[in-house]
């Protein structure tokens, strides 16, 4: 197999899976301090123990997230050595400034939050939660911040040995593209949290198990989510797509599945792209919408992929427009569902409506899958660049280290991750399973004391 | 800016030693200390809140790393390629024995994470040893900065090493033995009764052989880079160093026998400490040494980021660091004293 796609694969699947778990934890970091602020200012013991019962879900997706991460700060130099020679002054920055300033932070005040609650008081708890959402929110800055600059370069120049280094701290920090792709990122993070939430909320009250606990989660996820979805389409996809369609003209035309420019571009709403013929099969468009959502008009001309020479094309085309329309696609169904479920419970029928508490149930999967699609978006859309427009995928990968060492540490991950998956799924299973450990619980089980043998 | 980046990150990697290294050394001792699920639970405990942070150095130090030597980074860590990735798997393994093990009250999944604490600590102590004892030895740099290493050759120290032979097995082997034993002196401050009891005999009983393995490991250093000591004939007062290290040997075994737990374990963390600082003295400039003299050295000099890059990286890692130690401050102070097992303590 060829040594650049095993280091693409091995980078993306270690990377893809990782994210699973951060997007809940930074979602889920936000909505518990949610829950602990109500509690406190409304005296309210209920949004304790919810905040309780997330905490555990916490404590072990964190774990995971945690894990997993450590391997991607080291796959820069592991398996793209040459992108971390010569980029290592630029993003370098952002990813020592994520250990120093994140990662004490929240590996200081997980503990706390999580085994601190009997020593501290109840507004010293409430700040080490807030403490660790801060700390995985900054951390959570800094990776965007290295990915925007490989995706949107700015703030640096060249060195007489070909590496790069930062000609301002602030340029590289409030970089355009981080701050939309940020916004975005986090919303999207906002919604899998809010989603979970309402997930084991909706199977509670299905259930008629815990109803009490189940609402708050309910209704908190639901309101969260509503705003979350609405941000993540505007403004902040909004922006990005028009952002993109300045700097990465061929990127937005590989997503959009336009091949030629015209001028009143047609949305795709689905359909395969054929890159042989250069056309989409079985297309289902609206025409005029593109020219209209990127200039906002109708008659303005978007260049299409035969403006690019070939060998600038996103590869693989195919997957890029797939991501691209299953995360925009699912985003409008999260959007639709989440203004839906807000006006039941504006109504005061959420609770009781059935109905609508069985897509809330399913639906949690889904912002996995969206989020997972906007990240394929971005880094296939960026190809075939590591860093924009400067540096080639191909010319970024370690060639000192063998394909079949890297199919090797591949098929290892694999095999490691499965084994966490397993060991993550039991966890919650029980976990939601027990339900939160105290009030209206009808044959639940009493949190096992230390045994002693 | 090279010296100052260089010690930066030798310091940070020192503190990764010193506070992971109790961690580790419970891990080590786990199976050989406990008797019963009370012993195995104050053990886990006693490292519960605070060996994430303590792992935090090695990323916050590997960061660091990258951003003020990329080509040092981008070398070593590709070179390394395979050793890296086990390394890798073991933390991903450690911290999910520690974090996951008391979410099931089972024999069966408790014994299962028991194990696999034990075996990771175990191995990951013998390969960071290792680690360093590769950097000493050099590596078949090429003239493109690059090398690559499998994990094994032939075993012998020679311009085609693999990373395991003789000379950096010694290097694991140290490395063992000291977080052992650095690992047992936590413990005897952290517990109390029968568990501290076999902690404090542990060291009185092994200490012999980390003298023994200390001594073999410098005279073999010696032996295998004939310029590990230009920098001391240099600059003769960092002889202090290896005194540091026999002195804080001897006290580790004085305090140990008068039951001065804290003294014992604090000598522990100067022994470390001077063997991590003795190795960077003889190191610098060089960061990594090629095996063959060819003059392909990685060295400060040509390894270095930028000097905007590394102006401005000096102001925030100050602030970064002030905040890093007020944490540690912090939880240490909020977990003192000796763990049990009711409430208040660190549990699930």
């Amino acid at each position: 197999m060829d040594a650049l796609i095993l280091h693409r694969l091995h980078f993306a699947f270690t990377v893809t899976y990782h994210y699973l778990f951060p997007q809940l934890t930074m979602g889920l970091a936000l909505l518990i301090v949610v829950l602990k602020t109500v509690a406190l200012v409304r005296h309210n013991e209920r949004y304790n123990e919810a905040a309780r019962f997330w905490a555990k879900i916490f404590a072990i997706n964190f774990l995971i997230g945690v894990v997993t991460g450590i391997p991607m700060e080291f796959q820069f130099g592991t398996n793209w050595a040459q992108f971390a020679r010569i980029t290592g002054g630029v993003i370098g920055q952002p990813l020592a400034m994520e250990g120093v300033f994140s990662f004490f932070l929240e590996s200081a005040f997980l503990g706390l939050f999580l085994f601190g609650e009997k020593r501290l008081s109840p507004w010293a708890h409430w700040g080490s939660a807030l403490l660790v959402f801060v700390g995985s929110w900054i951390s959570g800055f800094f990776i965007i911040v290295t990915n925007a600059w490989m995706q949107h370069p700015v703030a640096y120049s060249v060195l007489p040995n070909g590496s790069f280094e930062i000609t301002s701290f602030w340029g590289l920090l409030m970089n355009p593209w981080a701050l939309i792709q940020y916004s975005h990122n986090m919303s999207g993070a906002v919604i899998t949290g809010a989603f979970v939430m309402c997930s084991v909320g909706a199977f509670y009250l299905l259930e008629n198990r815990f109803t009490e606990h189940a609402r708050i989660s309910v209704r908190v996820g639901v309101i969260a989510g509503a705003i979350a979805c609405v941000i993540q389409i505007f403004p902040t996809g909004d922006m990005h797509g028009r952002y993109l369609a300045k700097h990465q003209p061929a990127s937005i035309a590989a997503m959009e599945g336009l091949f030629s420019s015209q001028a009143g571009a047609p949305m795709v709403l689905m359909g395969q792209p054929d890159e042989a013929t250069q056309s989409i099969d079985n297309p289902i468009v609206i025409n005029d919408l593109l020219s209209f959502l990127i200039y906002g008009t109708t008659r303005a001309e978007v260049r299409g992929l035969d403006q690019f020479p070939r060998d600038q094309w996103p590869s693989p085309l195919p997957l890029l427009f797939y991501a691209y329309h299953i995360m925009a696609g699912l985003g409008t169904y999260f959007a639709a569902l989440m203004l839906l479920e807000v006006f039941l419970l504006w109504r005061g029928k959420l609770f009781e409506t059935r109905w609508a508490l069985w897509p809330l149930l399913l639906s949690f999967p889904l912002p996995y899958i969206a989020n997972t699609a906007g990240w394929m978006t971005a880094e296939i859309g960026r190809q075939p660049w590591l860093v924009y427009g400067l540096i080639r995928t191909s010319d970024g990968y370690s060639k000192n280290v063998s394909p079949g060492n890297t199919l090797f540490t591949l098929l290892g991950f694999m095999g490691m991750y499965t084994v966490l998956s397993i060991l993550f799924v039991i966890l919650v299973y029980r976990t939601v399973g027990e339900g939160p450990s105290t009030g209206d619980r009808p044959h639940g089980t009493k949190v096992t004391p230390l045994t002693v043998a | 800016m090279g010296f100052i980046w260089f010690w930066i990150v030798a310091v940070m990697l020192t503190a990764y030693v010193v506070l992971d290294g109790f961690d580790l050394g419970v891990g080590i001792l786990h199976p050989l200390l406990s008797r019963t699920e009370h012993d195995r639970q104050i053990m886990f405990r006693s490292i519960g809140p605070v060996w994430d942070g303590n792992e935090v150095w090695l990323l916050a130090g590997g960061g660091t790393l990258y951003f003020a030597f990329p080509a040092l980074y981008a070398s070593a860590f590709s070179g390394f390629y395979l050793a890296l990735m086990i390394v890798l798997w073991l933390i991903i393994l450690r911290g999910a024995s520690i974090e996951l093990r008391m979410h099931i009250d089972d024999r069966l999944w408790r014994s299962f994470f028991d194990s696999l604490f034990f075996l990771s600590s175990l191995l990951l102590a013998v390969f960071f040893g290792a680690a360093l004892a590769n950097v000493i030895r050099g590596v078949p740099l090429r003239a493109d900065g690059y090398f690559f290493l499998p994990l094994w050759s032939n075993w012998r120290v020679g311009p085609e090493p693999g990373i395991l032979d003789w000379y950096t097995v010694i290097g694991g082997m140290v490395a063992l033995v000291a977080l052992a034993i650095h690992g047992a002196l936590y413990l005897a401050v952290k517990t109390e009764g029968e568990l501290q009891a076999r902690a404090r005999a542990f060291v009185r009983r092994i200490w012999v052989v980390l003298i023994a393995i200390t001594v073999v490991s410098l005279i073999a250093t010696i032996a295998v880079r004939s310029d590990t000591l230009t920098n001391y004939y240099s600059y003769p007062v960092a002889f202090v160093i290896p005194a540091a290290v026999l002195a804080s040997l001897g006290g580790m075994f004085y305090f140990c026998r008068r039951d001065a737990d804290r003294k014992a374990f604090t000598s522990s963390c100067v022994y470390l400490v001077s063997m991590m600082v003795g190795a960077a003295v003889s190191q610098y400039p060089r960061l990594l040494s090629s095996s063959s003299y060819l003059g392909h050295d990685l060295t400060v000099q040509n390894s270095i980021s930028g000097p905007y890059t590394l102006r401005v990286g000096l102001v925030w890692w100050t602030v970064g660091m002030v905040l890093a130690i007020i944490y540690f401050a912090v939880i240490y102070r909020m977990f003192r004293g000796k763990v049990t097992l009711d409430g208040g303590g660190y549990g699930h």
